[in-house]
């Protein structure tokens, strides 16, 4: 059955025409992703108008093939110039740039294009035999669970933000509101529509992502005059050769950094909110840690490109595990994909992988078949990326808005998404000014519907509240929300104040609780190991006498543009 | 008197948003079946809005000026020199508006290019040269940009009063 869909999935994606969407996606990935100030989130979305006419096995690899090559893209522009691209790249200019500098930038480019495609393969690999456990996983989720499920999403976003965690959740409380404009999903009753019969519909949520991101994104780019003439070309050399040979050398030498970081990659992937720019930072730290010449990173070497680049490519796999297995977008770029898929009138959920098996193996083979174009595409476009930074943002900025206007009013064919794109862009551009994060509020945007229909069937089956604190899984969700919201507090106070000692132990008896509330053997024992590692942590800081060690690391923030 | 902050000002403008919606919330018609209320999702946002907003204001009123704003020195103080400072992100907010303004009349089309052409004027300048190159770039990206959608993906794009290419 899975060898059937597998193969019918490869009939799908290997059509010449889906194949070469997928190289110019790819191609167009990589530029974007190069370009510092447009976002890989930014590329996905302006793609989405392009892939409404096609049919969803040719959109959606499509689109999957621009996030592909975004994730690569920003490290050229990271090594090269030491801007970095995109977020996810900030940690391998630490080692990229500095080893370009040293007169090595080939080998820096090369040692960041393979970690890329083995970050990338690994996390396919994940996708491909994850997802469907997570699926059947999914399958035991009750209304209270899923509900539970949107608050954690939401909360973690929020956290993301650091010690402005109270704006991260007014943020998400803004999305959920914005969502809650129009006629309501449950009944079909008219809210907050204030006598106006375009606010009925409400506002389509890509014209709000649009406008919240992508809109408001270039304004911040051209807000400096002096800026927004400048051009990109004179930040560094840009005329080399990527040297596979040596770079593959190197790689081999440390392939387990490729491993761990890659893990840790797709493991920020799943969890909801984080993406690449969490997981680039956390890989460095753990690859400095480990290493027995910490002290060599930041000075140009290949751990310090090898961990960053492996871990962002990985991200992306985990963020469509949880995405494809239960709907839940892991971050902003995976909200979009969202969007995509529901344009396609496919909507995620737990049974999508049983119901749509083509779908989302042509989902899974598009992820594999991308890195290897980007690994190809990769020494082209590093001419057209020199090209690419001649190219003066305020030009860049004016063609994009004039492309959002195009092509948001292809979503619909109507003239108030348009509107709705200039009323959020400014929304957006004050919320970034204001320092609002944009991730929660997305997030809320695109979660506030399945929240308030699961809230629904949940009432429709019984009015008492108590499931949703009682439930296994619901218990769990909140549980690890409440810590993950108290995340910023205790990253403040590491290593000050004597509490942080008993943080990581609390987290670990408190989410064994609903694990042994779920039944079964596995999940008890895993319950088991996690209170087994919470008395170990406890032990060890008792035997170093509750001694406070102040943390070096560097600060895990989502950055304000996401990816 | 210690000086208000702007974050002050921005949880108080919150306040003042979630009483508005939570007023309009009773506009709500309350439909005589199911068990979730239509105005019930709404009311709760709207509840822990206001809540996470009045943290928001004691946050900042302890706060000071410096704290929650950074300072930058391109600033100047003033009317002036805050349309100075913000003159780009103004122009853009400005011309897209024009062109939403307009479209009805000029259509995509010739309000893309239009729309295009004044935003890379303004931003970049309007020497002799800067304006070919700019007429250049309008015409030749939302040319094809409009073209890919008309006649690539069958999207029929506002075609205006003064032009109408299938008319």
């Amino acid at each position: 059955m899975i060898l059937e869909n597998i193969i019918a999935a490869f009939g799908a994606i290997l059509a010449g025409k889906t194949l070469l969407l997928m190289m110019v996606g790819v191609a167009g990935g990589l530029i974007a992703g190069a370009i510092p100030g447009f976002t890989i989130a930014m590329a996905v979305v302006l793609t989405l108008p392009f892939t409404f006419s096609m049919p969803p096995e040719q959109g959606l690899p499509t689109m999957v093939s621009v996030m592909v090559g975004g994730l690569s893209g920003g490290l050229m522009a990271g090594i090269l110039t030491g801007i970095p691209g995109t977020p996810s790249s900030v940690a391998t200019t630490f080692d990229g740039f500095p080893m370009a500098r040293r007169g090595e930038p080939g080998l820096a480019l090369g040692i960041g294009v393979w970690s890329s495609f083995f970050g990338g393969m690994i996390s396919a690999v994940f996708l491909v035999t994850l997802a469907p456990q997570l699926a059947r996983i999914g399958l035991e989720f009750q209304p209270w669970d899923y509900f539970m499920l949107v608050m954690f999403a939401l909360t973690i976003t929020a956290s993301l933000a650091g010690k402005h965690l109270v704006k991260g959740l007014i943020a998400g409380a803004v999305g959920l509101l914005v969502r809650t404009i129009g006629e309501d999903e449950a009944v079909g009753m008219a809210r907050f529509n204030f006598g106006t019969e375009s606010l009925l519909q409400g506002f389509d949520f890509i014209a709000v992502l649009i406008g919240l991101f992508a809109f408001s994104q270039l304004l911040s780019d051209v807000r400096d005059p002096k800026l927004a003439r400048k051009s990109l070309s004179d930040k560094g050399a840009v005329r080399v050769r990527i040297e596979h040979r040596r770079a593959l050398a190197e790689i081999a030498k440390r392939w387990t950094v490729v491993v761990r970081s890659s893990i840790i990659g797709v493991f920020t992937g799943i969890l909801p909110g984080a993406g690449g720019s969490v997981a680039n930072i956390l890989a460095y730290d753990q690859a400095k840690k480990a290493s027995k010449t910490p002290e060599k990173f930041g000075t140009g070497i290949a751990e310090g490109i090898i961990a960053p680049e492996s871990s962002n490519n990985a991200v992306e796999g985990g963020a469509l595990i949880i995405l494809m297995a239960l709907g839940i977008p892991g971050d902003v770029t995976a909200a979009v994909m969202l969007g995509a898929l529901l344009i396609h009138d496919v909507v995620p959920s737990p049974n999508f992988i049983a119901d749509e098996p083509v779908l989302a193996y042509s989902i899974f083979i598009a992820f594999f078949l991308a890195t290897f174009m980007m690994l190809g595409l990769q020494s082209f476009m590093l001419r057209v990326f020199v090209l690419a930074t001649k190219i003066r943002m305020y030009v860049l900025a004016s063609i994009i808005l004039g492309f959002c206007g195009i092509g948001v009013f292809a979503l619909n064919n109507v003239t108030f998404d348009l509107w709705t794109l200039l009323w959020f862009g400014i929304l957006g551009f004050i919320m970034r000014q204001l320092g609002f994060p944009l991730a929660p509020m997305i997030l809320g945007v695109v979660l506030g519907n399945i929240a308030e229909l699961n809230l629904a069937r949940a009432m429709a089956i019984s009015d008492d509240i108590t499931p949703f604190f009682t439930r296994p899984w619901a218990l769990f969700f909140l549980v690890i929300g409440l810590f993950s919201a108290a995340f910023p507090l205790f990253q403040a106070q590491r290593g000050r104040q004597l509490w942080t000692l008993f943080y990581l132990p609390a987290t670990c008896f408190a989410a064994a609780v609903p694990l042994y509330l779920m039944g079964g053997v596995p999940r008890p024992v895993l319950a088991t190991i996690v209170v087994g590692y919470g008395i170990y942590v406890l032990w060890q800081r008792w035997r170093s006498g509750w001694a406070l060690v102040a943390s070096n690391e560097h600060e895990l923030v989502e950055a304000d543009s996401s990816d | 008197m210690k000086r208000l902050n702007r974050d002050t000002y921005v949880a108080a403008a919150l306040l003042v948003i979630s009483g508005v919606f939570f007023w309009a919330s009773f506009d709500i018609r309350q439909p005589d079946y199911g068990v979730l209320m239509p105005s019930t999702w709404p009311r709760i946002i709207i509840g822990v809005l206001a809540f996470l907003s009045m943290i928001f204001l004691i946050q900042s009123v302890g706060a000071t000026p410096s704290a929650t704003e950074e300072a930058d020195p391109d600033r100047r103080p003033g009317i002036g020199g805050f349309f100075a400072y913000w003159r780009n992100p103004i122009i853009c907010f400005a011309t897209f508006f024009g062109f939403l303004a307009t479209l009805p009349v000029l259509g995509m089309l010739i309000g893309g290019i239009s729309f295009v052409f004044t935003l890379l004027t303004l931003l970049g300048g309007w020497q002799r040269r800067d304006l070919m190159v700019h007429a250049a770039i309008a015409v030749l990206t939302v040319g094809t940009m409009w073209s890919i959608f008309t006649f690539g993906l069958g999207v029929i794009l506002p075609t205006g009063i003064i032009y109408n290419p299938f008319g």
